[in-house]
C-alpha cells in the first residue's frame, strides 16, 4: 500500500501529559491508525517508576520513506498534542519551533510542589497567552470537561486524539479509529471511546 | 486474545520492541519463556503470558534471573527452544550460571534477552550487559529496529542450534519500549516433545551429560567453546542484518549498533551528509566480523563510534584496526574516548548531529536562537517541575513515616539500608529521606548484616534494612540467613505489598497465583522467617501508632536478627482499587493552617498527592478523585481536623 505524501517527512507529533493520563494509549492508537494507511511509524516513549505522576511524552513519527529514530531531534516537532497545559510549554521549549502547531487541553494537573503549597501553578489564561506569543497555530480546548460530560474524565486523551483528527495534519478518521480500537480494547469499551473521539473531532472541525 | 498471534498473509502491526521479540520467538517455535521483572524488559513475559495457552508455551516469572536462566536452560537441554529475559542488572545475577552454560553448551536453541537501560531512565545504575558476551564467551546480537528485532530472533535460534551455545540478544529502553511497523511471518506447528538424553560419552555434546568442565582439563569444553565462537564469527561475516548505507569511500565511517543506528542515519540526513558519511550498522557485535570490518575500515580514513554506555564497539574495532594496520593504513578514531560522544547517559539524534557538525564544520541551528531563548524562559515560568513521589495511598509512605518516627524516638542515630523496588524512593523526600544506602537486589539486608557486626569497633547505631516481598525471595533470603547465623542484630522491615509492584504487579513465589493467573502455592514469608530463626512481628503499616511501637520494641532488643512484616497491598493493586474503605474529609474549622504550629505536617511533610493545600481558604483539603481513602492522614493531624468515616 502506498501512503499519501506528508506535509513533511518524517512528520513529527508529540503527545505529552502527566503519567496516568493515557498518552501511551493515545500514541499507540494513533500509530496503529497511520500504519494501517501504509505509513512507517515509530513511537518513542518512556515509562516506568520515574514517570508515575511525572511529565511523560510519546514521540510519534510518520514517514512514507524510512523508519525514523524513536526520538525527535530538538526543535523539530510539527504538532504537540498536550493533555495538560503546562506540559505543552515544557515540551515546546525542547522540541518546538515557530511553526509547531499546539493542540492543548486546558485542565491543569498540579505537580507535588504545587499541592504542597511550595510552588505556584500559573493561571491557565497566562499559559495560553504565552503560547500565543510564540507559535502561529494553537488550539486550546477543555477536553477533560468534555470527557467528564461523557461520564469519565480519563477519556480526555481520546477527545484530544479526535481533535487531532479534526486538525487533519495527518490523515485518519473515525473509521480508522474504530479499527484501531478493535485491536486494543474490549468490544464493550468501543462506543464510549468513539463518542469521545467524535466530541474532540467536532470541537476542532467546527 | 492478543494480536501477537495473528496469522495470515501480509499481516502488519505496530509492535513495541518487546512485543517484536515475542513475535519473533513465537515464529521460531519457542517452547519455554522465563524471566524476572525489570524495566524495560517486563513486557516480554507479560506478552508471552497472553498467548501461552494458545501457542503451548510454558511461561514463568522466576524467583530471580539466575533461576530463570536455569529453568530455560533445562528446556534447551531437553531439546526445546527457550528464552530467558531480564534487565541488565539481571545478567549480573545470572552470570554465574551463564559462565557455565556457555561452557557446557546448549541443545535446543536458547536465547538470553537482555534489555539495557542507557541513561538509567528506570534504573539505579547505567549498566552494560554487552561486555558479558566477551567475558563469558558467547555470541551477541543487537537488532537495530523493530522489524529486524522480530526477524533476527529466528536467525538467532538457528545460530544457537547450529553451534550449540546460548545466544545473547541485547535490546535497550528506546527499542524495547518504542514501537514500529512489523510485518509478520508464519507461525510453526507446536508439537515439541521434551527428553533429556545423558547416557552417551561424558563429553559428547549431543548424547552425553551436560557439564561445564572437567576439573583441571579445560581443553575439551573451553576449546570447543572457542571453536563455536569462531563458527559464529564466520556466520557473522555474511549476516544480512549487518548493513551499510553510504558512498563506497566515505570521508567518515560511522560504526554503530542497536537504536544508535537510527540516530546516526537521522543525523546524516538532517545535515545532508549522505554523500560524505557512511553508516555501518552491526547487528552481530561479539565476536566482531573481522573481514567485514577490515573491508569497511579500508574504505575510509576516519571512523566515528556511536554507541551507548561503555565504549564496547570502540575498543573492539580498534583492536581489529590495529591488527590490520599494515593492510588498511592508519585511521583516526572519534567517539567516547575523543569526547565527540558523551561517555554517560543515553544518546539521541541531537548528540550525533552535534558530533558530525563538529567533525565536518557544518553549522546546525534547528530553531532561531531568539525563539529558543524566549521559549526557555516561558518554560521556567509556566512549567513547574514534577518531582517523583509515592502514589496516593501508597503503603510505603505510611511505612517510612513509622520507620522514621521510630528511629527518631530511639535517638541512637539509627539508619535504614534501602533496596530495589518502589521503596528505593525513600532515599528522597517522598519517603522522608529515610534510606541511607541503595545498591542492588537484596543488598540492603546484606549491608545491614554487616553493619550489625560492627559493635566490637564501637558502632552502636541500630540498623534497619527494608525489602519488598518480591525482593525477599529474589535475593534477601541468603542475607537474612547470614545475619541470623552470625547473630547480627539488625531489623529487617519486610514491605509486603503483595506483588512486584514497581514493574506492574507481577506475581512472585509468595503470590497465590502464577503468571497465567492460575492458582499457585503461596510461600508464607512469616513462617519462613520464623523457621530461619528470626523473631517475627507483623503489622499493618496503615496503623501508624502500633507499627511505630512494634518497631521501637524490636530496635531495643540487641539480640540477633528480627523481622517486622508490614503487610498492606499496593494502592494500584486490584483489591485496593476495588473499593474505598473510608470517606476522608477535612474539618475546615478545626484545621488551623499555618497558625497550627504543626508546620503544615500533612501537606508539606507527609506529602500525599490526595491531600492538597488550599491557598484561598488557607486550610488542607482532600482531593476526592485522587484520594484512595487509606485512612492514614487522620492520624498525623495534631488538631484532629482530618476525619475518616467508614463507608458502609
Amino acid at each position: 500500500m502506498s501512503a499519501a505524501p506528508l506535509a513533511k517527512d518524517p512528520y513529527n507529533i508529540i503527545i505529552t501529559g502527566v503519567g496516568g493520563q493515557g498518552n501511551v494509549l493515545a500514541s499507540r492508537l494513533l500509530g496503529g491508525m497511520l500504519a494501517s494507511k501504509g505509513y512507517l511509524i515509530t513511537i518513542g516513549e518512556t515509562f516506568g517508576v520515574t514517570q508515575r505522576g511525572g511529565s511523560v511524552m510519546s514521540h510519534v513519527r510518520v514517514s512514507c520513506k524510512a523508519v525514523a529514530s524513536p526520538q525527535i531531534p530538538r526543535g523539530m516537532a510539527d504538532v504537540i498534542v498536550s493533555l495538560e497545559p503546562a506540559e505543552a510549554v515544557r515540551v515546546m521549549a525542547a522540541y518546538g519551533n515557530p511553526d509547531t502547531v499546539i493542540l492543548s487541553n486546558t485542565q491543569p494537573i498540579h505537580p507535588p510542589g504545587v499541592i504542597k503549597g511550595e510552588l505556584d501553578y500559573p493561571p491557565v489564561d497566562e499559559i495560553k497567552e504565552a503560547v500565543k506569543g510564540i507559535v502561529r497555530s494553537f488550539i486550546f480546548l477543555d477536553a477533560t470537561e468534555r470527557a467528564r460530560s461523557l461520564g469519565n474524565p480519563i477519556l480526555a486523551n481520546i477527545v484530544m486524539l479526535g481533535a487531532l483528527g479534526g486538525l487533519a495534519v495527518v490523515p485518519f478518521d473515525r473509521d480508522d479509529f474504530k479499527q484501531a480500537l478493535a485491536l486494543r480494547m474490549e468490544p464493550g469499551q468501543v462506543p464510549i471511546n468513539l463518542l469521545a473521539f467524535d466530541q474532540g473531532y467536532g470541537m476542532v472541525k467546527a | 486474545m492478543s494480536f501477537l498471534i495473528d496469522e495470515g498473509k501480509n499481516i502488519q502491526h505496530v509492535l513495541m520492541g518487546n512485543e517484536a521479540i515475542v513475535r519473533g520467538a513465537l515464529e521460531a517455535g519457542v517452547n519455554v519463556a522465563t524471566g524476572y521483572p525489570g524495566t524495560p524488559s517486563s513486557e516480554v513475559i507479560e506478552a508471552f503470558s497472553k498467548v501461552a495457552r494458545k501457542r503451548n508455551v510454558y511461561v514463568e516469572w522466576s524467583t530471580n534471573e539466575k533461576v530463570a536462566t536455569e529453568v530455560a536452560a533445562a528446556a534447551s537441554f531437553a531439546g526445546l527452544r527457550s528464552l530467558c529475559v531480564m534487565k541488565q542488572n539481571g545478567v549480573n545475577v545470572a552470570s554465574d550460571f551463564l559462565l557455565h552454560l556457555a561452557s557446557s553448551g546448549t541443545r535446543g536453541g536458547m536465547l538470553l534477552v537482555t534489555c539495557d537501560d542507557p541513561g538509567a531512565l528506570s534504573s539505579v545504575n547505567e549498566g552494560e550487559s554487552r561486555l558479558f558476551a566477551r567475558l563469558l564467551e558467547m555470541p551477541l546480537l543487537e537488532p537495530g529496529d523493530f522489524q529486524e528485532t522480530k526477524d533476527i530472533i529466528r536467525w538467532a535460534y538457528d545460530l544457537s542450534e547450529k553451534i550449540g551455545i546460548i545466544v545473547m540478544l541485547r535490546s535497550v529502553t528506546r527499542l524495547s519500549h518504542a514501537s514500529g511497523n512489523v510485518r509478520f511471518g508464519p507461525l510453526p506447528e507446536t508439537a515439541a516433545r521434551a527428553k533429556f538424553t545423558y547416557d552417551g560419552p561424558l563429553l559428547d555434546p549431543v548424547t552425553g551429560p551436560m557439564i561445564s568442565m572437567i576439573p583441571a582439563r579445560p581443553e575439551p569444553t573451553h576449546g570447543r567453546q572457542q571453536e563455536k565462537l569462531k563458527l559464529a564469527k564466520e556466520m557473522f561475516e555474511t549476516c544480512r542484518f549487518n548493513t551499510y548505507t553510504g558512498p563506497p569511500e566515505p570521508e567518515l565511517l560511522i560504526v554503530t549498533s542497536s537504536i544508535c543506528s537510527l540516530y546516526s542515519r537521522e543525523a546524516v540526513d538532517v545535515l545532508g551528509l549522505g554523500q560524505r558519511v557512511g553508516v555501518l550498522k552491526l547487528a552481530t557485535t561479539w565476536p566482531l566480523p573481522n573481514k567485514l570490518l577490515t573491508k569497511h575500515l579500508a574504505s575510509t580514513k576516519k571512523v566515528l563510534f556511536v554507541e551507548e554506555v561503555a565504549p564496547t564497539l570502540e575498543d573492539h574495532v580498534k583492536v581489529i584496526a590495529a591488527e590490520s594496520m599494515s593492510e588498511i593504513g592508519a585511521k583516526t578514531f572519534y567517539g567516547k574516548k575523543s569526547g565527540h560522544v558523551p561517555s554517560v547517559g543515553e544518546l539521541n539524534p541531537d548528540i550525533v548531529i552535534a558530533a558530525l557538525s563538529r567533525l565536518f564544520d557544518v553549522p546546525y541551528q534547528p530553531v532561531p536562537p531568539a525563539f529558543s531563548e524566549k521559549v526557555k524562559g516561558l518554560a521556567e515560568r509556566y512549567a513547574p517541575v514534577r518531582g517523583i513521589m509515592f502514589c496516593p495511598g501508597c503503603p510505603h509512605r505510611a511505612s517510612f513515616w513509622s520507620i522514621t518516627s521510630a528511629l527518631q524516638l530511639d535517638a541512637r542515630q539509627g539508619f535504614v539500608c534501602g533496596d530495589i523496588g518502589c521503596y528505593a524512593l525513600a532515599a528522597f523526600p517522598t519517603g522522608f529521606s529515610t534510606n541511607k544506602t541503595l545498591h542492588s537486589m537484596g543488598s540492603g539486608s546484606g549491608l545491614a548484616s554487616g553493619f550489625g557486626k560492627l559493635k566490637q569497633f564501637g558502632m552502636d547505631q541500630p540498623v534497619v534494612a527494608v525489602c519488598g516481598d518480591s525482593t525477599f525471595f529474589h535475593a534477601a533470603m541468603p542475607a537474612l540467613a547470614n545475619a541470623i547465623h552470625h547473630r547480627s542484630p539488625f531489623t529487617l522491615v519486610l514491605l509486603d505489598n503483595r506483588g512486584t509492584a514497581m514493574t506492574g504487579f507481577q506475581p512472585h513465589p509468595g503470590s497465590p497465583t502464577d503468571v497465567l493467573g492460575d492458582p499457585a502455592p503461596a510461600l508464607d514469608m512469616e513462617k519462613i522467617c520464623v523457621a530461619m530463626g528470626a523473631k517475627v512481628v507483623v503489622s499493618d503499616p496503615f496503623d501508624l501508632e502500633k507499627t511505630r511501637k512494634k518497631l521501637n520494641r524490636l530496635l531495643e532488643s540487641t539480640e540477633g536478627a528480627k523481622v517486622l512484616i508490614l503487610r498492606q497491598a499496593c494502592a494500584l493493586s486490584p483489591e485496593r482499587r476495588a473499593k474505598k474503605k473510608y470517606e476522608i474529609t477535612v474539618d475546615e474549622d478545626r484545621c488551623r493552617g499555618e497558625n497550627c504550629g504543626c508546620n503544615r505536617i500533612c501537606t508539606r511533610i507527609f506529602g500525599c498527592p490526595g491531600l492538597i493545600w488550599d491557598r484561598e481558604k488557607k486550610v488542607s483539603r482532600i482531593d476526592d478523585i485522587i484520594c484512595t481513602a487509606c485512612g492514614v492522614c487522620p492520624d498525623i493531624c495534631p488538631a484532629g481536623a482530618i476525619i475518616k468515616k467508614e463507608v458502609s
